[in-house]
């Protein structure tokens, strides 16, 4: 029993201390994570880390939470998961909730009005950024630029949950499509070190945030 | 009701969050419009902060909006909504798919998402660009100073790969040299 806890207690403390470096993105924690989790305690192999962040990817959510939730679960089971959950998620919560309440209690300063002028274009400028490297990995052929291209006035008219259900349904259809009419279809980049968002120090914008 | 309306609103987004926080924007800011929590403007702030700290910005997005309507619970509930649909479906998955990754249909679901999160995320760079005035056909100080900043900021990260937090920074300063 007290041996349980004392496991709980470490994967909470693990993902606690790696948590306020997934800045902007969970592919930060990979390093993090080799040292403390492969290396140092030995739970897991540097291939099942590997595993573990591919398998992050597919399952909706910050790829950060998503990993740390199914390293737990792999360690400690059900609550496992949970102390790797709540070890990911207190820091950044704190650390976010600690800005915004200073932002909401000095928001009507005339000196923080100008700043955030100029901050909020920087945040356009951001989006762009992440548009730039969410079409490199995403656009592979001419049905997903297609899908891209009539995306964007769709969402001018319908709902984006009903627009990301399309996009799923239309990915399957036309694979299936493709697939019959013996077409063989690439469904991504092949993984070379250039594309593969791990190997990249910029990998943090647009990429599993 | 504010509390169970932020839960459920999350709740429901972390289920459909795919590709990184940015694609949830558009997402965001049609409940938000919807429950009246905030202006663009002051959504856009949000966003701003959300970016600035660790952590995933689709919940700290939620965790903010959560504050600002509903104070500290408020951003518990948000927070909560936001990182349930993880639990359940990293429990479901490590359960009975643990190879769902190399699921063909898996594959193909993702093979129409993925220039669907594209999508999302241009059609929010378009809207922003428009809620702060970066596409006008008036020359002012500000549309050019605006202009300005954009270009800058697209440069550092992109071509001089700074990490965002400094070049929110240092954006924040420009801004307090010109505008106030």
């Amino acid at each position: 029993m007290e041996k349980q806890w004392k496991l709980l207690f470490q994967l909470f403390w693990c993902f606690f201390k790696i948590s306020p470096v997934t800045f902007g993105g969970g592919f930060a924690m990979i390093p993090l994570i080799e040292k403390e989790i492969v290396e140092k305690r030995k739970w897991l192999t540097s291939e099942d880390v590997t595993d573990v962040f591919a398998l992050s990817q597919t399952v909706p959510g910050g790829v950060a939470v998503n990993s740390a939730t199914f390293i737990g679960t792999r360690i400690g089971g059900q609550k496992g998961a949970m102390a790797a959950l709540i070890g990911v998620s207190l820091p950044t919560f704190l650390i976010v909730l600690t800005l915004g309440i200073s932002y909401f209690f000095i928001h009507d300063n005339l000196k923080l009005d100008a700043a955030f002028k100029s901050i909020r274009i920087s945040i356009v400028a951001m989006i762009v950024y992440a548009a730039f490297k969410t079409i490199k990995t995403a656009i592979v052929d001419k049905t997903t630029c297609c899908i891209m291209l009539v995306g964007i006035p769709a969402l001018f008219f319908i709902h984006p949950i009903a627009a990301i259900f399309a996009g799923a349904s239309i990915g399957i259809l036309t694979v299936w499509i493709k697939r019959k009419k013996g077409c063989k279809v690439e469904l991504e980049h092949r993984q070379d070190k250039e594309s593969d968002p791990t190997q990249h120090p910029d990998y943090f914008m647009g990429a599993g945030i | 009701m504010v509390l169970w309306q932020l839960f459920k609103t999350f709740l429901v987004m972390g289920f459909v969050s795919f590709g990184g926080g940015y694609a949830m924007i558009p997402l965001i800011e049609t409940e938000v419009t919807k429950y009246g929590w905030m202006t663009a403007e002051k959504l856009t702030n949000v966003i701003a902060i959300a970016g600035m700290s660790p952590g995933p910005i689709a919940t700290n997005s939620a965790i903010l909006i959560g504050y600002s309507t509903a104070g500290i619970m408020g951003a518990i509930v948000s927070a909560i909504g936001m990182l349930l649909p993880s639990m359940i479906l990293v429990a479901i998955v490590s359960a009975f798919f643990i190879k769902l990754h190399h699921n063909p249909i898996v594959q193909s679901i993702f093979y129409g998402i993925k220039p669907l999160v594209a999508s999302l995320i241009i059609y929010a760079s378009i809207k922003f660009s428009f809620s702060n005035n970066l596409i006008s056909t008036e020359l002012s100080f500000l549309t050019i100073s605006s202009f300005l900043i954009f270009g800058l900021s697209l440069l550092a990260i992109m071509k001089l790969k700074w990490h965002p937090l400094y070049v929110i920074l240092l954006s924040g300063l420009v801004g307090v040299a010109l505008y106030s």
